[in-house]
């Protein structure tokens, strides 16, 4: 899980990219890239989430 | 954003110059809020990493880093994609090579650049406090300034994609990152983020059943005044990232220097303000942190904004602040000693898009938008593998024997407090 979330922020931010890229128009320039941020916010969450069953169990 | 435009006067240089010599002051600050948020029995340890830290950072930013930053010279390693010059790497000379013959803004630059390397380098080491190894620290701060810093500074700073957003895409004036915002908080508190990941929390932090342990801070004169020291710091640091990086007239400094001020101050005052209707006291520990998220903040804006927007800025981080500490904690499980995730890492990224809103220039926001999805996911999941893999090698994390005697003990093999006697920790039981 923690992977697959750390996996999903590049993601993320190539979405950026093609919206510098594809877009001239300055609106749905920032709406792709606010998309990319929502991306990379669920990216963000499965890490944090992936991370948490393993400090939930606390060490011996 | 670069370093090219405008020459340098004596008059400014010497200026620049000056505030630089003050800027360690915001190190020393940071070092002693890391050092008073740990506990006793790893005190020395605490504070000998930071200083490591700061050292390992400079050999490591002067023997690659710098080379990778690119700021002494104009060189840099461009594709173009799209019809579009993109310089995502500098091409500098190795070891400072050539410093003395650099343009006098671009060796200004440089300085800058260490001070930012050592103190970006420095916020993962008080998340890692009680059980971070010092060899662990030195190692990823060696990679964090050598690596993960210059290649980020070479892009807001160097004249770099980010930089240049606004010449290729008209984006504002490009990525705006003056007092380090991006390249030095939101990059060393994510890199915080990651290295709580590997090493995991404090022994008995996160017990399986109940709420998580407190373990406070072991020193709050420490960390307070650690915080007026980091003020002091912070106003040159800012002031000169706004000559530096923003070519901002002599005439503006004063402003830079207030908004400063009024970030730290209304954070502090909003924290103060949450903690008290939230615990019936106001927290001490958290009231630094507001403070220091405050300063945070205004690295972003404290050059653009007018009074009462630094002022809101602040507010805002000092509301968040608290109340993210407590989530992180409590919701999350990430136990973060100094609380850098939230102080560099979430304050950093609110003070860049505060940056962009108070801007001038139209497009600004988008730009500030763009470096902040660089910042999440690319530098994020790179700082994970570099650290990662580098677990394999140096182990991060000490054995059960060190934190139950102290990393002083463990490490150092003497404590910052000798004549103290070690209260027997209820979490060992």
């Amino acid at each position: 899980m923690k992977y697959a979330g750390l996996l999903v922020l590049p993601a993320g931010f190539f979405l950026t990219l093609a919206a510098l890229v594809l877009f001239d128009d300055p609106e749905r320039r920032m709406a792709f890239v606010v998309c990319s941020l929502v991306v990379e916010a669920i990216g963000m969450t499965v890490a944090v989430r992936g991370h948490m069953p393993q400090r939930k169990a606390g060490r011996p | 954003m670069n370093t090219t435009a405008p020459a340098f006067g004596d008059t400014v240089y010497a200026l620049t110059f000056a505030l630089l010599l003050l800027a360690p002051l915001a190190i020393a600050g940071v070092a002693l809020i890391n050092t008073g948020l740990g506990r006793s029995r790893s005190a020395a340890q605490a504070l000998l990493g930071n200083l490591a830290i700061v050292a390992v950072a400079a050999l490591a930013f002067a023997v690659l880093g710098a080379a990778i930053a690119g700021n002494l010279f104009p060189w840099g390693f461009t594709i173009a994609a799209a019809g579009k010059p993109w310089n995502w790497l500098g091409a500098g000379p190795f070891l400072l090579h050539g410093l003395e013959s650099a343009a006098p803004q671009a060796q200004l630059a440089v300085l800058f650049e260490f001070m930012a390397a050592a103190m970006a380098a420095m916020i993962a080491w008080g998340s890692g406090a009680d059980r971070l190894r010092l060899a662990a620290g030195c190692a990823a701060a060696a990679v964090f300034a050598g690596l993960i810093f210059p290649l980020f500074a070479h892009w807001t700073w160097g004249g770099g994609w980010l930089a240049q957003l606004g010449a290729n895409f008209g984006l504002g004036a490009g990525f705006l990152d003056v007092g380090g915002a991006a390249s030095v908080h939101t990059l060393g508190g994510l890199s915080a983020l990651v290295l709580v990941w590997i090493v995991g929390p404090r022994t008995g932090k996160f017990p399986k059943e109940g709420l998580s342990t407190a373990m406070p801070g072991h020193n709050a004169v420490y960390v307070l005044f650690g915080c007026l020291l980091a003020l002091v710091g912070w106003t040159a640091w800012n002031a000169a990232g706004a000559i530096l990086f923003l070519h901002a007239p002599l005439a503006v400094l004063a402003g830079t220097t207030v908004n400063t001020l009024l970030s730290a101050a209304s954070a502090l005052a909003v924290t103060f303000i949450v903690t008290r209707a939230r615990f019936g006291k106001p927290d001490a520990s958290l009231c630094a942190n507001g403070w220091l998220a405050g300063l945070v903040t205004s690295s972003a804006c404290a050059a653009l904004a007018p009074a009462a927007g630094a002022i809101f800025a602040g507010a805002v981080a000092g509301l968040i602040t608290p109340l993210l500490v407590e989530l992180l904690e409590l919701a999350l499980s990430i136990d973060d000693p100094s609380g850098a995730i939230t102080v560099h890492g979430a304050a950093g990224l609110w003070g860049l898009l505060m940056a962009g809103l108070f801007a001038p220039q139209s497009g600004q926001f988008l730009a500030q938008l763009v470096g902040i999805a660089t910042l999440l996911g690319l530098a994020l999941p790179l700082i994970y593998l570099l650290f990662a893999m580098l677990n394999r090698v140096v182990a991060f994390r000490a054995d059960q024997d060190g934190e139950r005697i102290g990393m002083d003990l463990h490490e150092l093999g003497g404590g910052a407090y000798p004549e103290f006697v070690i209260h027997r920790d209820d979490s060992y039981r």
